[in-house]
């Protein structure tokens, strides 16, 4: 329970920081997308989002560290650019709809959509994400899985972190090292992580992996691990996809989604409905979904996965 | 009168033989044999221990590990060895509850083997983890919606509550082995026991409080059990979507196999302390029988409820349940599951069964396959479904190293070293509990005659 007012307290200290950050000039496609379609959006699912976020953050890191941190690392030239935050009318509603929250700007609800129908197999996304996060060749965050459906047609499967709505990777976390944000992160702070690896068996996308041997070369990190820039990662401790964390505040799409050349990863915001892939194509997702009878995985266990996968030719992917 | 005066005389000297046998491990010499052995002991576990400081060193590379079998071995060992250790605590506190008679020169061994088990099997659980030296974190942050906590939150009662079950029936047989022993005990002993026996003076108020305490922790300790292995059953079954895991069936499983190989436990240190320190005369072959009875309804019990688990799996189970079963059923693992079922349920239970073949012998080899296949059916039960893959359906490969090859040798050769070792500093027999059931058997209720006979204390 005081972890959770901590929390409270912890982001209404952050929130007037964020009000005056001036939004970058180098603007992603999302964020024109965003603009473009942010008076369309339910605020009420906003307050909600938020409210009910459950995350277990054990540690607090203040935006101001993790702004710090990623300039530092030069990951991009928008220094504490907040793109994706939408400064208007918004943030009004919520004010009307809860008084505890008066303070705070809607947070984004991070989601991803992978079309398969455009997927050729060519796994460039698991190199750049294991370029980008100094990753052995072992360890897959992204896993392009070659797939053979009932009728024999052979497909692949791209599979990153699901971030489950409702995780058991989570629950099952004797420390609390692996949290949910505000967002819909999972992340795990591998500072804290015993390395037991309950969460391996937890995860029914087999998206974890333990890190057994040293990453290859790393640069020297000007700062110490952070469940958003785990790099290099622990020895010892469990690792996987973070949706590349650290380059969403800053308006960057994850390295995987840049990299795809067919732009098959979408990574869209549910509280404006807009998704982009790599090659900027942008969609609005709630048609984008339905209009492909887009699936989630294993959608029975309950997990709630944020990961929407587009069928190439019907497959059933509940396998 | 003259008759009364013999029979007292005679129970006298029974009594005497009695109380030298049992602190006989401590002043025996120790022979070739036996130093032989613990040196043996003593290798293996040292062993063990280079392999975790080993693995301490260089990470959990050298333990070969890979992603597509995250657990391994080390938690096999670990449900194994908490596992038997409730074969203590059933032999010693449901017969004591029962008021079988026959339990008196068991408990104990029972106990013993329980405790030595318990603490053994809890550190098990250390080399697994890929930071040990977080542990602490178990205490300063744990997230009560994960079962590990549970898990040793669970352990570690069961723990605390078998070292006081052990305890407890012991303070008057440190003061009986003190007035036995003299001047042989030895300064640490006489100042160990001096200690550990609470001013115990055999009074009646004290007797009573003990035998109430008695009563009271073997009712707790059975529900503690239980619970202790349901917990590690359930550990796996609410984790985890992965097949076989995820069957309700596992924590009722993990208490019958937990009573089964426990029970085959305590017959076998029964049999090896027996013959180390002829106990013969007090630990006869009838009670080797009666302990065998015991594991008769548990064997069969543990293999009607692995066909209840496996038999709907296999027919129409999902497919990642199905695929499972076949790979234990026929694939890799095969030889393994079946020498499981053999050599741990059908043979055993068979030769305790057939009257020609119920023997001592017969009964410790049956006991043995018990606790060796009963090691390997957890090894199954943790690797099987961790190899398997949860998006594509496949089997990645387990192997390992002599790294936990040593620390699963070691963790084995601990248990009958600390049993060794424990037994050269507390009696081997329950002599007040052996003694107070003899006046029972010779008449009046045993109330009566503790108030009669004043205490030779
Ligand atoms: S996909 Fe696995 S690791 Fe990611 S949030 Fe879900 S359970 Fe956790
Ligand atoms: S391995 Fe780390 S993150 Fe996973 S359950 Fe254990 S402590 Fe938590
Ligand atoms: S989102 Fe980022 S961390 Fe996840 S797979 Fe893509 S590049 Fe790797």
């Amino acid at each position: 329970m005081t972890q959770n007012q901590d929390r409270e307290k912890d982001m209404t200290d952050i929130r007037p920081e964020k009000e005056a950050i001036e939004p970058s000039p180098l603007l992603s496609p999302l964020v024109t997308a965003l603009d473009r379609v942010h008076d369309t959006t339910n605020d009420d699912d906003h307050s909600s989002a938020v409210e009910s976020g459950d995350s277990n953050k054990p540690r607090s890191i203040s935006r101001r560290r993790l702004f710090g941190t990623v300039s530092a690392v030069g990951l991009g030239a928008a220094l504490g650019a907040r793109v994706l935050e939408n400064p208007s009318g918004a943030s009004a509603a919520v004010h009307t709809a809860a008084v505890t929250i008066t303070k705070k700007k809607p947070l984004s609800q991070w989601m991803m959509i992978v079309d398969l129908r455009s997927c050729d197999g060519c796994k460039a996304c698991t190199a750049s994400c294991q370029y980008y996060h100094y990753l052995p060749k072992d360890i897959e965050w992204i896993k392009v899985y070659d797939m053979v459906d009932a009728d024999g047609q052979k497909y692949y499967l791209p599979r990153l972190c699901q971030m489950c709505e409702d995780p058991p990777c989570q629950a099952v976390c004797p420390v609390g090292a692996t949290f949910r944000t505000d967002e819909g992160m999972v992340l795990i702070d591998q500072n804290v992580c015993i390395g037991c690896r309950t969460c391996m068996a937890a995860c029914p996308y087999e998206s974890r992996y333990f890190n057994t041997t040293a990453a290859p070369k790393v640069p020297r990190q000007p700062f110490p691990t952070t469940p958003e820039w785990p790099v290099p990662q622990r020895t010892e401790t469990v690792g996987k996809c973070i949706w590349c964390a650290a380059r969403l505040p800053q308006g960057m799409l994850p390295e995987c989604v840049t990299n795809c050349p067919m732009g098959v990863i979408y990574m869209g915001d549910l509280t404006t409905d807009v998704a982009v892939n790599g090659k900027n194509e942008v969609v609005k997702i709630s048609e984008f979904l339905r209009e492909n009878d887009a699936v989630r995985l294993k959608e029975e266990l309950g997990t709630n996965p944020r990961v929407y996968y587009i069928p190439g030719h019907g497959q059933d992917l509940s396998a | 009168m003259e008759k009364l005066a013999v029979e007292r005389s005679l129970r006298e000297a029974a009594s005497q033989e009695l109380r030298e046998a049992a602190v006989r491990p401590m002043l025996q010499k120790p022979g070739r044999g036996y130093k032989l052995l613990v040196a043996v002991l003593c290798v293996v576990v040292a062993f063990g221990l280079a392999g975790f400081v080993d693995q301490l060193i260089y990470g959990m590379s050298v333990v070969d590990y890979n992603n597509s079998a995250f657990w391994d071995v080390n938690i096999a060992n670990f449900i194994t060895i908490v596992g038997v250790a409730y074969g203590g605590a059933v032999v010693s506190a449901v017969l004591r509850l029962t008021g079988a008679q026959w339990r008196a020169p068991l408990t104990r061994i029972a106990e013993a083997t329980a405790v030595v088990t318990v603490l053994i099997g809890g550190a098990c659980i250390i080399p697994s983890l890929g930071r040990p030296n977080m542990m602490w974190e178990f205490i300063t942050r744990p997230n009560f919606s994960s079962p590990l906590i549970w898990d040793a939150l669970a352990i570690s009662t069961y723990g605390i509550a078998s070292v006081v079950f052990f305890y407890v029936p012991l303070i008057p047989d440190l003061v009986i082995a003190q007035q036995t022993m003299g001047g042989r005990a030895g300064r640490v002993r006489t100042l160990l026991w001096r200690k550990l026996s609470w001013g115990w003076q055999g009074l009646p108020a004290q007797r009573r409080l003990i035998d109430r305490m008695m009563g009271l922790l073997a009712l707790m300790i059975i529900p503690l059990a239980v619970s202790v292995h349901s917990v590690l059953g359930w550990a796996f079954a609410i984790t985890s979507f992965r097949p076989w895991w995820s069957e309700e069936l596992w924590a009722p499983l993990f208490v019958i196999a937990a009573l089964y190989s426990g029970i085959a436990l305590v017959i076998l240190s029964c049999a090896a302390l027996r013959r180390t320190y002829s106990l013969q005369k007090y630990i006869t072959d009838q009670h080797f029988k009666r302990l065998a009875y015991i594991l008769l309804p548990f064997g069969a019990t543990y293999l009607y409820l692995s066909v209840a688990d496996f038999l709907p799996g296999a027919y129409h189970g999902e497919p990642g349940t199905a695929a499972v079963f076949r790979q234990l059923f026929f694939g890799s693992y095969a030889l393994w599951f079946w020498l499981v079922v053999v050599g741990g349920m059908v043979v055993p239970l068979l030769i305790i069964a057939l009257p020609q073949t119920r023997r001592v012998g017969w009964i410790v080899f049956a006991a043995a396959c018990i606790v060796a296949t009963f090691w390997l059916n957890r090894v199954l039960m943790v690797v099987v479904p961790t190899t398997y893959d949860m998006m594509k359906g496949t089997f990645g490969v387990y192997s390992w190293t002599w790294v936990n090859a040593s620390i699963t040798a070691g963790a084995m050769a601990a248990i009958p070293l600390l049993i060794l070792l424990l037994f050269r500093f507390v009696p081997i027999l329950s002599v007040t509990e052996i003694e107070e059931l003899e006046k029972q058997q010779l008449g009046g209720t045993g109330t009566d005659l503790i108030e009669e006979t004043p205490e030779e204390v």
